[in-house]
């Protein structure tokens, strides 16, 4: 009888338990979360922008027309879901991709949001209406659009010049919100209306950026938050500390290197930290159009004398990964898996042999120890830039090349790699949708604004058509695995090592996910609330 | 006295408009504008947007038809537009100077009360323990970069109180007042207050040397009334060319101690504008510092005057 009371009294302290546990786990409504910000961004516009100082504080402003699942940290095909868009749908021939859209959907001003909405949007985007973006970063994402042709007031299709799957994958990045038609682009920039969670407050440049809850939100009981504060604090030892000493809920998203985050474990244990890949990757530009590097024996040598796992530990203790263009997986969904990668020349593991083989060809090219290759490292001064730099000097000695620090202020970056006044430059490329033809299209189409190398292989060029227009995912992967070796091999843009970055936040906010393979994608915050 | 402060004033007008061509053509001079600024960022560059874009900015235009646009703006009292964020360069500049202000003021306050007493008491008791102890702290006063400075202070608030003196917009108490405001510039001042005890002590040694020193000792003056009302007053002439001097280099000082401690004055916004190459923010600003430093300095030159008799008979 004893053990069948005593049996009782477990199963009721389990249930109560239970109750407790549910409770706490529900979400409280109310509190702003504070946050500190990296940077000033330029301005508050997503679409002009092409930093996510940008999309982290803004992206709570908008709604897009689908979006990936804010709770699952691996953005892929699977974990699209529909926003503005309530579904949508391919024609026959995947040519024509079809939105029907949420109906009672208001603009921050009380204005109804309708097709015209998303058509003036993607007329912007494409460069077709009279209003101009100040700056249109993303223009050639839409290079494969027709036309954007609203069917009444909550249908509206994307007439495509061919088939492309990626289309959607590019609509969920948080760099595609939908803009209203009846705020101009300048406006845009100083005071953003969206139909999101959140709505515009201020934007003090160098000091704060301040969203409040909107309360007509078509989700009905999202946002929890009252609002969301940051605090632009660009140093980032004082932003650290302020967040150590409990003055912010939360750092800058994957602002945190990885010998910092040891820092903030120690001195805010109870603090929760996660590290992801930012899907940036540090890479080398080479003028190929001038000697020494127009001969490809040297370029190859260059690419067969990095010790990438070097790099990974000096930089990243342990904590980043090697890859190709994609970001590897798990994380990466395009990625080359690790056989397949170490096929490569230059990424397998024994480096010394690599680098005997270098050493082959910068002789053969007419170096050795008595006639050393000098060359200039040109890079930004930023420390994200300079401390690889400094490395890959370093291991350029082991094959006669001499290599000096040319360390380049932003403002001078672009225009001297666009007028090809370097010989080698250290870069790094970030990725906002985890997608071949963004990375593709963007870093080594012929002709492409971003292609700084002016990379240029016809036949390549095909090959991304071809992947671009598979529907099969398991086929497009094989495709996409194929053109990233060959582009490691004709030493395109050579890939040192793909990011990986900590964010941290106080044990009482709940709802955060730190995106595992984009960091543009992860802030719309709607569900983010405090268990104060 | 008259033809004195009328030389100085037409002295003070065309520094400004030297300072106002110098401004002008260094920053032209310095590579890359905010157009390249702006596309760097997005990592692209499309000839045709950024000619759109320049031309939109009017920074296509010839040199010295950009220079009599922006001083002729300047003296009607028109900033223009902030490049970056587009709102009138007025309305960006003025609320940050109240905050700097507060903070120079501070810092010089605080730079010349702890710095002349302390200069007087080493000097008066030169060669003493309390004398060396005291060149000691003005050396490492000397020593100790701002920032560094800035940074132990915060350390040091977090590790002992768990508390970070950074900057409360709308501090509710007098804890965070001072902790806004004070702390830092006792940050930024210390630097500046060694230096002014340095000066203090040097000339303080030398007017205590001299013979109408001794004579007011021997007629019976106190210690107080021989090292204040008869040494220090003729020692303070170096000591406020120092401090005037000093309030015009403040503004690197308070660069640091605005990034360290997050304050949104106008030093920091200098930089961050002169980052973005954010012509009509970094021209009125820097015009605006002139204006403020010129007139520091045509006060400390009518100081001279007033202490020094003898200054305003010859000129």
């Amino acid at each position: 009888m004893r053990s069948v009371w005593a049996l009782a009294a477990t199963a009721a302290l389990s249930l109560l338990a239970f109750s407790t546990t549910t409770l706490a786990g529900e979400p409280k409504q109310g509190g702003i979360l504070r946050m500190y910000h990296r940077d000033s961004p330029a301005n508050a516009s997503i679409l002009e922008g092409a930093t996510y100082s940008v999309n982290v504080p803004f992206m709570g402003v908008f709604n897009n027309l689908v979006i990936y699942d804010q709770h699952i940290a691996q953005n892929s095909p699977d974990t699209l879901r529909p926003e503005l868009a309530e579904s949508w749908s391919w024609s026959g021939d995947n040519k024509k991709l079809t939105f029907k859209l949420r109906q009672g959907v208001k603009w921050h001003d009380g204005k109804p949001f309708t097709s015209a909405d998303v058509k003036c949007t993607f007329d912007l985007l494409m460069g077709k209406s009279q209003q101009k973006l100040r700056q249109n970063p993303r223009k050639a994402w839409y290079s494969e659009v027709n036309d954007v042709t609203p069917n009444g007031d909550f249908e509206v299709s994307f007439d495509l010049k061919r088939p492309q799957p990626s289309m959607l994958a590019m609509l969920a990045s948080g760099y595609t919100p939908i803009y209203p038609c009846h705020v101009s682009p300048a406006d845009m920039r100083t005071h953003p209306i969206g139909t999101g969670p959140y709505k515009f407050v201020e934007f003090k440049a160098n000091e704060s950026i301040k969203l409040t809850k909107n309360p007509d939100y078509w989700k009905k009981g999202l946002p929890y938050l009252d609002g969301i504060e940051y605090t632009i604090i660009p140093n980032r030892s004082t932003a650290i500390l302020a967040f150590v000493a409990g003055k912010f809920d939360m750092t800058f998203p994957t602002h945190i290197t990885i010998p910092l985050l040891k820092d903030i474990k120690s001195q805010a244990p109870n603090a929760v930290c996660v590290v992801e890949p930012t899907n940036v990757s540090t890479n080398i530009i080479v003028n190929s159009s001038s000697a020494p590097f127009d001969n490809i024996d040297v370029r190859r040598a260059m690419s067969l004398a990095l010790d990438r796992k070097a790099f990974v530990d000096i930089l990243f203790e342990g904590q980043a990964d090697v890859g190709g263009t994609m970001l590897p997986p798990p994380q990466g969904i395009w990625g080359m898996p690790k056989d397949k990668l170490e096929t490569i020349p230059g990424y397998g593991p024994d480096v010394n042999a690599n680098r005997e083989e270098a050493k082959k060809l910068m002789q053969k090219a007419g170096y050795g120890p008595d006639k050393h290759l000098a060359v200039k490292v040109s890079t930004r001064n930023l420390a994200e830039y300079r401390d690889p730099a400094v490395i890959l000097i370093d291991q350029l000695k082991s094959i006669y090349i001499d290599g000096e620090l040319d360390v380049v202020e932003t403002a001078n970056w672009f225009p001297k790699v666009a007028r090809k006044d370097y010989m080698i430059g250290l870069n790094l490329t970030g990725n906002s949708v985890d997608d071949p033809d963004q990375s593709f299209y963007e870093n080594y189409s012929c002709g492409s604004e971003r292609n700084y190398t002016n990379y240029c292989n016809k036949e390549i060029e095909k090959l991304f058509d071809v992947q671009s227009q598979e529907i099969d995912i398991g086929k497009r992967k094989q495709m996409v695995w194929d053109i990233d070796k060959k582009l490691q091999e004709d030493v395109a843009r050579p890939i040192i090592f793909h990011a990986r970055a900590g964010t941290c936040w106080q044990p009482y906010v709940k709802g955060i996910t730190i995106m595992s393979n984009s960091s543009y994608n992860g802030f719309r915050y709607e569900d983010v609330w405090l268990d104060k | 006295m008259f033809a004195y402060l009328v030389r100085r004033l037409f002295l003070m007008l065309v520094t400004l408009f030297g300072i106002s061509i110098v401004i002008f053509f260094l920053l032209r001079i310095v590579p890359g504008n905010i157009v390249d600024i702006l596309f760097a960022a997005a990592g692209y560059v499309d000839p045709a947007d950024k000619a759109d874009l320049e031309k939109a900015l009017g920074i296509d235009q010839p040199l010295i038809l950009q220079y009599w646009h922006w001083i002729s703006g300047f003296l009607r009292g028109d900033f223009g537009y902030s490049y970056v964020s587009e709102k009138p360069a007025l309305q960006e500049i003025l609320p940050r100077i109240p905050i700097t202000a507060r903070l120079a003021g501070l810092a010089l306050l605080f730079s010349a009360s702890i710095g002349i007493p302390l200069g007087v008491i080493s000097a008066v008791k030169q060669g003493s323990r309390i004398d060396y102890a005291l060149r000691v702290v003005s050396l490492s006063g000397l020593s100790l970069p701002s920032f560094w400075l800035g940074l132990l202070v915060l350390t040091a608030s977090v590790a002992l109180f768990g508390e970070m003196p950074i900057f409360n917009p709308n501090p509710q108490s007098f804890g965070e007042a001072f902790a806004t405001y004070c702390i830092p510039a006792m940050v930024v001042g210390f630097r500046s207050s060694a230096l002014t005890m340095r000066i203090t002590r040097s000339s303080m040694l030398e007017v205590l040397r001299q013979d109408y020193i001794r004579t007011a000792r021997a007629k019976g003056a106190s210690d107080a009334a021989v090292n204040y009302r008869h040494a220090l007053k003729n020692a303070i002439l170096p000591v406020i060319t120092v401090i005037g001097i000093e309030a015009a280099f403040l503004i690197g000082g308070l660069i640091v101690t605005e990034t360290v401690f997050n304050i949104p004055g106008v030093a920091r916004f200098l930089v961050e504008a002169i980052r973005w190459r954010d012509y009509p923010i970094v021209q009125n600003l820097v015009m605006l510092i002139a204006i403020v430093v010129v007139s520091a300095n045509f006060i400390v030159d009518m100081l001279y005057a007033v202490f020094d008799p003898r200054i305003r008979y010859t000129d």
